[in-house]
């Protein structure tokens, strides 16, 4: 479980101090699939990275299974997102040079999980995510869905307990985004994550079970469907009105 | 994965990884060239001294000689003198053969003694330098203005007749039979027969130089005349090319019998412990004999000129810098190219450390990268520095070493004449010249680089602290990446 109590993020640009975070209070729930929306520029990649201990808040705290990822070491936070935080990005930020089975396989590095054993569970996550026939393609040959799937294999591969996802279907046409999406849900039942995803697309944002408006820094919760989540549809084909919030 | 993704990465930036490498393997290349010509311009260096000074000898010791104190190019021959209380009748014949010294001056054989006892001495022998002259033929029938005094001299000054006499010379140098680590014989190798034993010290038996016995015939068992007496040869000896003048070696006790100075030498050969003590033994000796000039081999080395001393001089100064600035550049290139490379791959890395990579993974990752390129530039900088040092070898040609001049130089006749030439306007032509000769005369080596075991792992330690310095300085840049500052960069 997550806990952000009044976290502050600024930081200098060029003269100018930026306040990305103005006092974040977030709980997120285990097993919870919160969707964060809202303008460019506007703190929710901040408030990501402070959940994946990728960045420090300026103030407050930000507590993920007891630990408060703003207080621990280097060397610890490291150690958390090796084990328990899975990333996905927009821009799939696969090794170039790494094969796809061997681009999965890097998660594992960091837990010195014997070679075989790192080969054959990183071949058994693409394989859960359709790309079995996949394993030596090097992202450069395979399409931009094939490259996501690759990605959340990645991030999956190490069995964490939470999932960060960044604009994950950002780089995607519409059926692949729904492809990605569909696969994405499937996983965070079948694997009890907890899942943030931050996201322009208002069609994906509701399919989660919170979704929270990040405007200024400042985060509101603008649904909350938990206990009462709707049943798995393309995101495609969400209601009228699911127009992204413009910047 | 440290492997595969290793080789991946310089596979992919394969281009810029050979760069990197070539830029080393220049660098290295040039070190290893330039310190193995330095080596050879060494070992050729070595090799004059040592054909002056023989192998393992660190000083001599040697005096100017006395003004008017018996050049060799009066008559004041020792040995047999002229018909006592007269002079010699117009076309009577004679012949002579007389061992003379003259160009060095004399020290006493107690010195070698004293020296040998010197702290950290470890070894002292003397030796005498000297020339053979052998004259026969007829009395001139008009002496006037000539004659085997002071004035005149043969075939110069108006002598009479030079036609009518004949001379021949050659060197003779005493060597102590005992002393086998140093003297000028140390650093001779027998061609045929066999050197002297410590038995022989009184004996006729003579050693002759290689050259010198192939071009007048003789061979080991053939007989000489040193000074009226005859020797026997027991062998022959090859000096270093451009060696010494000497052409026979006798005993150093007949040699001083013949010459008429019997307790004498004019050169004493010293070696000391070690290199480090050498300044403190050539103090301590010239405390000791205060007259004497004492000289190490540095000493002598830096009378050396030639082309031998300008490689020396090129090797040690130019090329020595060149090298150095070349391996600043390739490793200041590699390391700029190390960063930029880096700075290309922040989304990588950002990425690796989301993934939990821990920074000094990275680092490390880095850092082989660049040290298996760094391996492979020294691998080539040794292909490179091995043709470099072959090129030397092949194209620089035999390089010239002429000894200089100086008063009571110590290289065994090395010295000016000093207060010889009393003959005065006179002189007996060509073979009395041998004495000074040897100062001035040239000697060619040839140079040969070598490639030793030590310049390899010198330059196997350049390549690996080539790379050690560039993935340094990739991986400080690597390892300051923040996570979230890198992924931010291209977000």
């Amino acid at each position: 479980m997550y806990q952000l109590t009044g976290v502050t993020k600024t930081y200098k640009k060029g003269r100018e101090t930026v306040e990305a975070l103005r006092g974040v209070d977030l709980t997120i729930e285990d097993r919870e699939w919160l969707a964060i929306q809202g303008p460019t520029g506007h703190g929710k990649s901040t408030l990501l990275q402070i959940l994946g201990g990728l960045d420090k808040p300026t103030s407050g705290s930000a507590v993920l299974d007891g630990q408060d990822l703003a207080r621990l070491r280097e060397g610890q936070v490291t150690k958390v997102r090796a084990t328990s935080i899975g990333f996905i990005f927009q821009t799939f930020n696969l090794i170039p040079t790494l094969s796809a089975q061997e681009n999965v396989e890097a998660a594992l590095v960091p837990q010195h999980i014997h070679p075989a054993q790192r080969r054959a569970w990183a071949a058994q996550s693409l394989i859960d995510v359709g790309l079995g026939d996949r394993l030596r393609h090097l992202p450069s040959e395979l399409s931009g869905g094939q490259q996501q799937r690759v990605a959340i294999a990645r991030a999956l591969v190490k069995k964490p307990s939470v999932l960060l996802a960044d604009e994950p279907t950002g780089n995607l046409d519409e059926g692949t985004r729904d492809e990605i999406i569909a696969l994405l849900e499937k996983l965070w039942k079948d694997l009890g994550l907890t899942m943030v995803l931050v996201t322009h697309d208002t069609p994906v944002a509701r399919r989660a079970q919170r979704v929270g408006l990040m405007r200024d820094g400042r985060l509101s919760i603008e649904q909350d469907t938990r206990g009462a989540h709707q049943a798995t549809v393309p995101a495609g084909q969400a209601g009228p009105g699911s127009q992204s919030p413009q910047p | 994965m440290f492997v595969t993704y290793l080789v991946r990465e310089l596979r992919r930036r394969k281009r810029q990884a050979s760069f990197i490498a070539l830029g080393l393997a220049v660098g290295i290349g040039l070190v290893i060239t330039v310190t193995a010509a330095s080596a050879g311009v060494k070992n050729a260096q070595s090799t004059v001294l040592h054909s002056l000074y023989g192998v393992g000898t660190d000083i001599t010791v040697t005096t100017a000689p006395s003004q008017g104190s018996g050049g060799p190019f009066g008559f004041r021959v020792r040995g047999r003198a002229p018909t006592s209380g007269a002079r010699p009748k117009a076309g009577q014949k004679f012949s002579r053969d007389v061992l003379v010294t003259g160009a060095l001056g004399t020290l006493k054989s107690s010195a070698v003694t004293q020296i040998a006892q010197t702290q950290n001495v470890t070894a002292a022998a003397g030796a005498l330098s000297a020339t053979d002259l052998s004259i026969s033929g007829k009395v001139p029938t008009n002496t006037g203005g000539g004659g085997f005094g002071g004035g005149g001299g043969f075939g110069g000054g108006g002598g009479g007749g030079p036609t009518s006499i004949k001379t021949n010379t050659f060197a003779v140098l005493g060597v102590d039979t005992s002393a086998g680590r140093v003297g000028p014989l140390s650093s001779d190798k027998i061609a045929s027969g066999r050197t002297f034993t410590a038995a022989e010290a009184n004996s006729n038996v003579a050693l002759l130089d290689a050259n010198y016995a192939r071009q007048h015939k003789l061979a080991t068992g053939s007989k000489i005349t040193v000074g009226s007496a005859t020797f026997t040869v027991i062998g022959t000896v090859a000096e270093p090319q451009g060696g010494t003048t000497t052409d026979a070696y006798i005993p150093l006790q007949r040699a001083q019998s013949l010459a008429g100075m019997t307790g004498q030498v004019n050169t004493i050969y010293v070696a000391a412990a070690s290199a480090a003590d050498i300044t403190a033994v050539q103090q301590a000796i010239q405390a000791q004999l205060p007259k004497a000039t004492v000289t190490t081999s540095s000493d002598l080395a830096s009378q050396i000129t030639g082309s031998l001393s300008s490689a020396s001089s090129l090797a040690g100064s130019l090329g020595k810098w060149l090298a150095i600035v070349v391996l600043i550049a390739a490793f200041a290139m590699a390391s700029l190219l190390t960063m930029a490379a880096v700075s290309r791959r922040v989304r990588e890395f950002g990425t690796l450390k989301a993934l939990g990579w821990r920074s000094r993974r990275i680092v490390g990752q880095v850092m082989g990268e660049t040290l298996v390129i760094g391996v492979v530039g020294g691998a080539a900088g040794i292909a490179l520095g091995y043709a470099g040092a072959a090129l030397v070898s092949k194209f620089v040609g035999p390089l010239s070493a002429t000894p200089g001049q100086s008063p009571g130089s110590a290289s065994p006749g090395f010295g000016p004449p000093g207060g010889g030439r009393s003959g005065g306007g006179g002189g007996f032509g060509g073979g009395f010249r041998r004495l000074a000769n040897d100062a001035g005369k040239t000697i060619l080596v040839h140079l040969n680089a070598p490639v030793t075991v030590g310049v390899i792992v010198l330059a196997v330690l350049l390549a690996v602290a080539g790379g050690l310095i560039a993935g340094t300085f990739g991986g400080w840049r690597a390892a300051r990446l923040r996570p979230a500052a890198a992924l931010a960069q291209i977000q």
